[in-house]
């Protein structure tokens, strides 16, 4: 099975990671990334918050391109690409006007906006089955390398994975925007356990990480206490943003909440590819500034 | 020769303002067959009326085209103008100079003309316009009324109480519907079930009404007056002849763990059972999915299992083995009166196309119910007897919060309508709550309070003015689990900030919707519906208890969101529709029918194939030795509608419709040219 990759730049930057798990489990679950060739920026909150045909083109350019090397879906696994390439492929349907200048900007008459986009949410929850299984032929091929089952979890979706839903809901509604359990479905499958806790679709304080860091504390604060009070050991997310708000920030905030967290955060991506076998290593687990072992060093 | 008056109508300036109807009259005299042609300023009028009337009488007439409005609108008036001037009444047709011309042309030269052609080819058509006499067609003079909750209720009632017959079909164990489930009602507090149960009542033992509860329609066939209805009557498993209503079986049914429907799953019921105390008739039934005996049987289980109700009887009514019954009533009229069910907020949808509401959580956190779940909270015959205790843990809620508009009014959750009731009863509501918990603190959350209807508005602002009930306008984002508590994640538009509240208790006031079933339903009966299920009135302001499909009435909450005084209003007045009906033994009606020639019919029946409203029967033609000489179509003239489907069709010719023949449509085609100006006389005979 092929399936069109979309890196963006934060899988090359802040969600390294992200990236080097999902490279490890596409072969595992028999996936082939299929990059696409020559992509550009999506255009994330610069573009979309000063330009509305620069925010289009800058999407659309991408799903050009996707169209011209016979790529019918595109994986965006970073929650902001995935919502402006799906918001410019929304718009341009809907708007035939957008969609001609669109065109005509791109130089790309051939353009027709006939590519889906999928966050790796919705892909791994569609590969649920598959990584179920595989889950179990690892657990009891190998009884010591570290294992996610019994994991408690709490599956954090944030603002942008589900929403809005006349955007990432159309043309075809894979989750309920409101009270979404893809995530959930792809944990179990896994072997960890999903928690039922408060603060799934929240905001992280996303991009204001820079510039209002007060706000984006108390955000975080209120995800992470919300967690632990639901009894989650480790937080799971599909979001460069999310990670960087959870992660890179615990400490910060932990210190000015006045007490301790140590709540590791998953990238989907890696819970899977940990309980798909790979190593901690090889899923980039060493560039969390949360240690991850802690959780994972149990006897299953 | 025919002898024809044309009568053209100004109707004030409505067409003489663009139509020169003196002209029009003077150009109409000079065409052959025209004995008589005036202009006036208001032929409706009783001076325009008599006007014909002298005409007829005066120039011996031998028809009447009146140049005016619309048949729609007037086509009666001189119809009725002629018959009593002594001619029959299909002698005199309507050429529509006003819709089909001066509204919407304005060159007065061309419209002129226009009005002189449209008139001088009805000219033509009257020419061959035979005496039509009106059909006669039988009544049954009994009704069916589908659906027992307050509006089948006061429609079978009403009826009845008019001299006729009524068939009640109910599908729940007991008639009452949505009415017995409610604590007390707006805007006057009065108990429900007070003012319900001795209607129930009086149907039980009203003479002229046969009461089928637990049953459902399965099939009808036939048309006004003469409608065949199927009536599936579900077994009860219980003797109905036998059964005392002693209640002897439900004390002795070991099985306590069913949800209570009638309390809306807050309370529990045993296996064999009757929905609540007054329930009419008090005859139990056995559910069958959960009652031990037959989920034995269903297993496989050699020996039977249970049964202690059978032995607990001291009647001998309990009937395991019994089955569905199918019985025919024969009816003239049918009302449909099966009401609403809440929007489900639960993750299960019973329409894929109404979506959910996650984010409050309904069916994860216990203390989130919706507004019928409150009524029997609220009910002395609940649950909670009649206090006001969270589901969760049985306490008293110190702070509730009720949210509007939950379904209503939100086009992305698949319904754009108002229901209506919700403001009333949210109010309602916070009072009920009030005069129970003296200490609480009642919270709502609307959008808009339409509080319209007598007493109401004053009813509302009794709640916020005596009973403290504290209205935030905006609307909630969430409801989160927070220990013990419930928060309420909100936005108060009018102060423009976001608001958290604690609440110990959430009530969801979820939108109306039609029955589950309604649309299966409605199309056994022919008659539309909408999007949403809500089957459709015939014209929203002029015939708002009747369906498209003759002789079949709609009253209450099926047809749109209604509380009880709109349910009763419109239930009285489907009764006072039939009633109408049957006050005649015979249904006259317009004889624009078709006819089929038999000699000519060659019996294809193309006709039967195409007609909608399935009017064509087969008719065997025999000699006088009994020997079938063919087999050729017939029109049931109770059936057929006059559309003319038929006669399109028909091969072999031999279909006509009544005052709408070959010979005069071709005529009305012909004479389309004459407009009685340079090419005179000419047009009209090509």
């Amino acid at each position: 099975m092929k399936i069109g990759y979309y890196p963006g730049c934060s899988l090359s930057s802040t969600g390294r990671e992200y990236n080097e798990s999902l490279q490890v489990i596409a072969p595992l679950l028999g996936v082939t990334l299929q990059e696409i060739e020559d992509w550009n920026c999506c255009g994330a909150s610069s573009a979309h918050a000063t330009n509305r045909q620069l925010s289009l083109a800058l999407a659309a350019r991408n799903l050009a391109l996707a169209e011209t090397q016979a790529i019918p879906e595109v994986l965006a696994p970073c929650a902001a690409c995935y919502n402006r390439l799906a918001s410019a492929r929304h718009a341009l349907a809907k708007d035939t006007r957008a969609f001609e200048k669109t065109r005509e900007v791109l130089e790309r008459p051939e353009f027709s906006n006939s590519v889906r986009v999928k966050t790796s949410v919705e892909w791994l929850r569609d590969l649920a089955p598959v990584i179920q299984k595989k889950a179990e032929e690892t657990a009891s091929r190998s009884a010591t390398s570290p294992s996610v089952k019994g994991l408690k979890v709490a599956c954090y979706y944030g603002c942008l994975l589900v929403r809005p839903p006349e955007v990432t809901q159309w043309p075809t509604q894979w989750d309920d925007p409101e009270d979404p359990s893809s995530m959930e479905t792809v944990v179990r499958a896994t072997g960890a356990e999903p928690v039922r806790w408060n603060r799934r679709l929240d905001c992280c304080g996303a991009g204001f990480s820079l510039s209002r860091l007060d706000s984006v504390a108390r955000l975080g604060r209120e995800i992470l206490q919300e967690a632990k009070k639901a009894g989650a050991q480790a937080l799971v997310v599909a979001c460069p943003l999310c990670h960087v708000n959870l992660d890179f920030r615990q400490q910060a905030i932990a210190r000015k909440a006045g007490g301790e967290f140590d709540l590791p955060v998953f990238y989907i991506t890696e819970l899977v590819g940990l309980a798909l076998g790979a190593s901690q290593a090889q899923l980039g687990l060493n560039r969390h500034y949360v240690r991850t072992d802690s959780v994972l060093e149990r006897s299953p | 020769m025919s002898r024809i008056g044309v009568f053209v109508c100004h109707c004030g300036e409505n067409i003489a303002r663009t139509v020169d109807c003196a002209a029009v009259a003077k150009r109409l005299a000079e065409l052959p067959g025209v004995a008589h042609s005036v202009d006036y300023k208001y032929m409706c009028s009783d001076p325009g009326q008599a006007l014909i009337k002298q005409a007829i009488a005066e120039k011996g007439l031998t028809g009447v085209v009146v140049a005016a409005c619309s048949p729609h609108m007037h086509e009666k008036t001189f119809r009725r103008a002629v018959s009593g001037a002594g001619m029959n009444p299909h002698f005199c047709e309507m050429a529509n100079i006003r819709e089909h011309c001066s509204w919407i042309h304005e060159d007065r030269v061309k419209a002129t003309d226009k009005a002189t052609q449209l008139a001088s080819f009805i000219v033509e058509k009257v020419k061959r316009n035979r005496p039509l006499q009106p059909i006669h067609i039988p009544i049954e003079r009994r009704a069916l009324v589908i659906g027992g909750g307050i509006a089948g209720i006061q429609a079978s009632l009403d009826i009845a109480d008019g001299n006729r017959e009524v068939v009640l079909v109910e599908k729940e164990p007991s008639i009452g519907g949505h009415m017995s489930q409610l604590s007390e009602t707006f805007p006057t507090l009065d108990c429900s079930q007070c003012i319900l149960t001795p209607r129930m009542v009086e149907t039980y033992q009203h003479e002229r009404i046969r009461l089928h509860t637990y049953s459902e329609v399965e099939s009808v066939e036939g048309y006004i007056g003469n409608f065949t209805v199927r009536i599936r009557k579900k077994s009860r498993s219980i003797d109905e002849e036998k059964c005392n209503g002693c209640g002897a079986c439900i004390q002795a049914c070991p099985n306590r763990k069913s949800p209570n429907e009638f309390d809306t799953g807050l309370g529990k019921r045993t296996s064999v059972y009757v929905p609540f105390p007054q329930a009419v008739p008090n005859i139990p039934v056995i559910d069958r999915a959960s009652c031990l005996f037959f989920r034995g049987r269903a297993k496989g289980a050699k020996k039977d299992v249970c049964k202690k109700c059978e032995a607990a009887c001291g009647k001998g009514a309990i009937a395991f083995d019994r089955e569905d019954r199918i019985i025919e009533e024969k009816v003239g009229a049918i009302i449909i009166a099966t009401g609403y069910q809440l929007y489900s907020i639960g993750k299960e949808q019973a329409n894929s196309a109404f979506k959910g509401y996650g984010e409050y959580g309904y069916g994860t956190i216990p203390d989130v119910i919706d507004g019928l779940q409150f009524e029997r909270l609220a009910s002395a015959s609940g649950p909670t007897a009649g206090k006001i205790l969270r589901p969760s843990d049985g306490k008293e809620p110190k702070r509730i919060i009720f949210l509007q508009c939950i379904g209503s009014r939100d086009p992305a959750k698949g319904i754009q309508f108002c229901s209506k009731i919700c403001c009333m009863y949210v109010a309602k509501h916070t009072m009920l709550y009030k005069h129970k918990v003296h200490g609480g603190q009642a919270t709502v959350f609307f959008m808009d309070i339409r509080a319209a209807g007598k007493g109401y508005d004053e009813f509302s602002r009794r709640a916020i003015e005596e009973d403290g009930a504290r209205y935030i306008r905006g609307r909630v984002s969430k409801l989160e689990r927070d220990g013990e508590a419930i928060k309420v994640y909100g936005y108060d538009t009018l102060n423009g900030a976001p608001v958290v509240m604690d609440a110990d208790m959430v009530v969801l006031a979820t939108a109306m919707v039609p029955q589950t079933g309604i649309s299966t339903l409605a199309q056994k009966l022919s008659v539309s519906y909408d999007r949403y299920g809500f089957i459709n009135e015939a014209h929203p302001k002029l015939r708002p208890v009747e369906t498209n499909t003759a002789g079949i009435f709609v009253a209450g909450a099926c047809q749109a969101p209604r509380d009880i005084p709109d349910s009763v209003s419109m239930a009285s007045a489907a009764a006072a529709k039939v009633l109408g009906l049957f006050s005649n033994e015979k249904l006259e009606r317009e004889p624009s029918v078709a006819v089929v020639n038999r000699e000519l019919c060659t019996g294809c029946f193309h006709c039967q194939r195409v007609c909608p409203y399935g009017a064509i029967d087969r008719f065997e033609v025999k000699d006088r030795k009994d020997t079938l000489l063919k087999t050729v179509a017939e029109v049931n003239k109770g059936i057929c509608q006059g559309c003319g489907t038929c006669q399109a069709t028909c091969p072999s010719k031999s279909v006509e419709l009544e005052g709408f023949t070959d010979e005069q449509v071709f005529a009305e085609i012909n004479a389309l040219e004459w407009t009685g100006q340079g090419n005179s006389g000419e047009g009209g005979r090509r």
